[in-house]
């Protein structure tokens, strides 16, 4: 399809589902209610570490308006989202493993009374040492948190070597040793997760809830509950915000369920904001060091990232998360040779996870803030040092991914150019400070998180008599306007307006199976398949249109809810008589569409982590006011530049980088999901109030490029763009905060107090507040796979005890 | 998570009965005592367009009109309500919008729509006390709302927006909100 002829996409469309949010008719998940509905409750550990000894829950059971009580003996059966990792039990079997585990659960006919007999259950616990951070996972430990992983408390270990690092580094002109560390945020999302399930004496179960992936849930449900998939529908609800917390199944959407089996009544469960913070999935906390090697014109010969994640209680996607802390190093600047090693530690905290751009902006900080350092170390400026060494377009990197588009360049000179920086970058006078970063992300994950050879999207199609079109596709509003996208892509394939589509999405009754909303997905995948359905559907019109017309087929236009020949526009017919000459013809007129990614040039163990159909690139220039009397770092103005390809829809677009210029900016400066170690690792502050997000105080003024060039791979052009902007705006504040005072703070969030700190250390003549050292880890030998201009084949090479081909198991992504 | 120990279901038999002036309809309600205009709102009278965030007062999400003045429905005693004026998203527009859910839907001021309700009619209720607010106004009677979607500016956008549209202006959006720059 040839870009700018289009009708619908690239222009600003209101999103399908704009109105019923803006009238409060949107339903969530708590919105929803059923005849004899029961409320659920969940008692939680109050123990970050402890073994259970014993659960009476007489008691409560006793109490008026409790219908049932639940313990983990009845869903014994583990769970979690990847293979590798089914550690979770919807409640507790005989172990808790941080404060907030789910233990027991009740249903009751009314909240508070469901939440009365949390009170009535009497658990012994045995307490167990709990292990507060990864350097403590690290020591062998009498009573491990699970009983599997790479080494005691080590959840995964991952080492991956492209090329001789070494040597590259023996060799560079000039080599640097950084630390950093990103600290952990979650997603904080305004709608609390909810459930309502509802049981037939069929055999039927139906679940609402507002989760990103109802695929999984409904493969959770079945494991967990020993129910064919046949019987099991999942509805995922409109996400009030999901940024990857309602990513994972979840214990609360099988204790509803399992409720509704027991007492025959529908059963929901809202969770409370304190619970939410438990759920977590967040942001792991991660420590990096980094050692890179450059010429003296800055091209990067070397690089070996090392990674340590705190990943807290369970599993969950840790393991890709692992992986991903050191997958896209390679796809933004060329690094000719790269070794990564990564470590992820269970500790007695809340479950981490996937959040906007899972594992991926904690390195991405560390890279950025480096090549900022490693600038000024060359006297190159870092904006120039940038482009003088991007990753070519339409190549593969040192670990094999393939990159498709590429502006990065273009990202980098558009807020150069806005924010003035040759003339005002380190000129701005003290307290004052610009800082330059960038990033790339993925459209999407290159292969499923459990191994199948299956499309990753699928979509029906369905043109009515009347001329109005629904589409059906198992993909996930979360409010990024996933919906919208397949509206836009269907009318303009059929040349309706928008509002002719209907949309029905997230119910696994209903819709072909899309994976869900995580790794910017939807747009590409969902949207190409939605493509070829449409098209589809067009080819079966056209071809009664055109015998009808005795015009050839290829010469039709369809457009303004018409079919017509481009030479003799008045030559034609209304899109429903085209619909319904196909279906006296043929019957309904119905088509499917699927997506299945290209398969990745790596063929390695660990290469399912990190190949995407097309990355998208962004760019972004922070401007910070550094106060030296209190530390306060303030941030009037951002601007970003972001390459996605093609905007189908530049309104949502816009949405997406300024969002994720917002959480960016959260992360960069306050957000910070704290412990106390000093009290047997309660949550610091699991509420809205001392969670600390920006407000409408805190937010800057955001100036928006958006970059257009398309990747072949991707529906008319498009590319990811709700994460991907996110990424540069740590390091950039980081880089204008050195700008403005010469101090380094190398981890984020840059609080006052580490500001303050690292204006004293200056005072004493350093000027930098981070981590300044990395644990000793036993590393596995690397997996060593030769980079594609040294010879190599994507394939590993051949060392003792290693498997040779990728196992199923670390396609994980 | 030590929790204090009630072991007593609460009493539902006693039940408050108040008469709201709700969107312009006099509207008698009878509920347990308790409870707060939010759940009043969501449970009794099922006007699930009140969102709650916290039900802490932390995050503005549940905020409605409570004669004129926009309040955190999740702190107010529903009791203390009898007679007085609430009005919620459901009486923003009839079958037609208010300009202010136009413009929120046009620029993509509603993303996941869950903090929506309590933005618009914390906007409205700026609107009716300053038609011509500047920016930082907007950012000041917007604090109180928390939003994890948009980064408020085209909250911001939408509402000034509004504004001129309710001075009587024509006014659209700058190209730059809708395509950014290029």
């Amino acid at each position: 399809m040839a870009c700018g002829r289009e009708r619908v996409v690239g222009k600003p469309q209101r999103k399908v589902d704009a109105v019923g949010k803006v009238t409060g008719r949107t339903r969530f998940a708590d919105d929803l209610a059923l005849p004899r509905m029961l409320y659920c409750r969940l008692l939680r550990s109050p123990h970050a570490h402890a073994r259970i000894l014993a659960i009476d829950t007489a008691r409560a059971a006793a109490l008026d308006g409790v219908r049932a009580v639940l313990t983990g003996a009845a869903l014994p059966l583990p769970f979690g989202i990847l293979p590798v990792s089914q550690d979770e039990h919807a409640l507790a079997l005989d172990r808790v493993r941080f404060i907030g585990d789910p233990v027991a659960a009740v249903a009751a006919v009314s909240e508070e009374i469901a939440t009365a007999a949390l009170d009535l259950i009497d658990v012994t616990y045995e307490p167990l040492p709990a292990i507060a951070d990864p350097e403590a996972a690290i020591a062998p430990a009498e009573t491990p948190i699970h009983d599997y992983g790479d080494a005691g408390n080590l959840h995964k270990l991952v080492s991956l070597e492209f090329g001789d690092v070494a040597e590259a580094l023996a060799r560079a002109d000039h080599v640097r040793e950084d630390l950093f560390f990103y600290g952990g945020s979650t997603h904080l999302a305004m709608e609390q997760h909810a459930a309502l399930a509802d049981w037939s004496p069929d055999g039927k179960l139906t679940l609402w809830s507002s989760t990103q992936t109802p695929h999984y849930v409904h493969r959770a449900l079945a494991r967990v509950l020993e129910l064919p998939p046949a019987r099991i529908r999942v509805i995922a609800t409109p996400n009030g915000g999901g940024f990857g917390g309602k990513s994972d199944p979840f214990g609360h959407e099988i204790v509803v369920a399992k409720l509704a089996m027991l007492t025959g009544r529908p059963v929901k469960i809202t969770l409370t904001r304190e619970e939410v913070f438990y759920c977590h999935r967040g942001r792991h906390p991660t420590l990096m060091w980094v050692r890179t090697g450059v010429t003296r014109d800055g091209r990067i010969t070397g690089m070996h990232f090392r990674t340590l994640l705190d990943g807290g209680g369970y599993g969950s996607y840790g393991v890709a998360s692992t992986y991903y802390t050191g997958a896209l190093q390679t796809v933004t600047y060329q690094v000719e040779r790269y070794k990564f090693e990564g470590a992820r530690a269970f500790t007695n905290k809340a479950p981490c996870g996937p959040k906007r751009g899972h594992g991926t902006p904690q390195p991405r900080f560390a890279l950025e803030v480096q090549m900022d350092k490693l600038a000024e170390d060359l006297g190159i400026d870092p904006a120039e040092l940038r482009l003088r060494h991007l990753a070519p377009p339409n190549s593969v990197t040192a670990n094999y991914l393939r990159i498709g588009s590429m502006g990065l360049g273009t990202c980098i000179e558009k807020v150069m150019a806005g924010a003035g920086w040759k003339a005002r970058h380190g000129r701005l006078g003290p307290g004052r400070g610009l800082g330059l970063a960038c990033s790339s992300y993925l459209s999407g994950a290159g292969l499923p998180i459990y191994w199948n050879d299956m499309p990753h999207s699928g979509v029906q199609l369905k043109c009515d008599r009347g001329g109005g079109v629904t589409v059906f596709c198992g993909s996930t509003d979360i409010g990024q306007g996933s919906d919208s996208i397949l509206a836009s892509i269907v009318a303009e394939v059929l040349g309706v307006a928008m509002g002719d589509v209907s949309v029905m999405t997230a119910d696994t009754d209903l819709t072909p199976v899309d994976l869900g909303s995580y790794s910017s997905r939807v747009t590409l995948m969902s949207g190409n398949a939605a493509l070829q359905a449409a098209e589809r559907a067009r080819a079966i019109l056209a071809r009664h249109a055109a015998h009808k017309l005795t015009v050839p087929a290829e010469r039709l236009v369809f457009a303004a809810g018409r079919v017509f020949d481009a030479e003799h526009p008045e030559t034609g017919m209304t899109l429903a008589e085209a619909v319904q000459l196909a279906e006296a013809e043929e019957g309904t007129v119905g088509t499917v569409g699927s997506y299945t990614p290209p398969r990745s040039p790596g063929r390695y163990r660990g290469a399912g982590v990190g190949p995407s159909p097309a990355y998208s690139y962004s760019a972004a220039i922070a401007e910070v006011a550094v106060d030296p009397d209190t530390g306060i770092v303030r941030v009037p103005k951002i601007w970003v530049a972001h390459d996605v390809g093609r905007c189908i829809n530049p309104a949502t677009v816009m949405g997406q980088v300024e969002g994720s210029v917002y959480m960016g900016l959260g992360e960069a400066l306050m957000e910070d999901m704290a412990y106390r170690p000093n009290r047997r690792l309660l949550h610091k502050i699991p509420s809205l109030l001392e969670y600390k997000s920006p407000t409408t105080l805190e937010m800057c003024d955001v100036e928006t490029y958006l970059i257009e060039d398309p990747d072949p791979n991707g529906p008319f052009g498009a590319k990811e763009v709700g994460q991907g902007p996110l990424l540069p705006i740590p390091p950039a504040v980081a880089n204008a905060v050195y700008d403005a005072l010469g101090v380094r703070i190398d981890e984020v969030p840059i609080t006052p107090e580490k500001v303050l700190k690292a204006l004293k250390d200056k005072a004493r003549g350093a000027g930098r507040y981070g981590p300044d050292r990395f644990p000793d880890i036993t590393w596995p030998a690397p997996t060593v796979v030769a980079p594609p201009w040294e010879g190599g084949d994507g394939r590993a090479a051949p060392s003792p005890g290693a498997s040779p081909s990728p196992s199923a198991s670390e396609r994980q992504h | 998570m030590p929790r204090p120990r009630p072991p007593r279901p609460p009493r539902t038999s006693d039940r408050a009965l108040i008469t709201l002036d709700l969107n312009g309809e006099r509207t008698p309600v009878a509920f347990a005592p308790h409870k707060t205009l939010l759940e009043v709102l969501r449970e009794d009278l099922g006007l699930t367009g009140t969102k709650h965030g916290c039900e802490l007062g932390e995050c503005g999400t549940c905020t409605v009109l409570l004669d004129d003045q926009p309040v955190l429905s999740c702190l107010v005693l529903a009791a203390a309500c009898d007679g007085r004026r609430v009005r919620t998203v459901e009486g923003m527009g009839g079958s037609r919008l208010h300009p202010l859910q136009e413009t929120f839907a046009d620029l993509g001021a509603a993303q996941c729509g869950y903090c929506t309700p309590g933005f618009l009619l914390a906007a409205r209720a700026l609107l009716e006390r300053n038609p011509a607010p500047t920016r930082d106004q907007i950012r000041e009677a917007l604090s109180g709302n928390l939003c994890r979607c948009t980064g408020y500016l085209k909250i911001y956008e939408a509402v000034e927006l509004a504004a001129a549209r309710l001075r009587g202006e024509t006014a659209e959006p700058k190209p730059e909100t809708l395509y950014g720059l290029r």
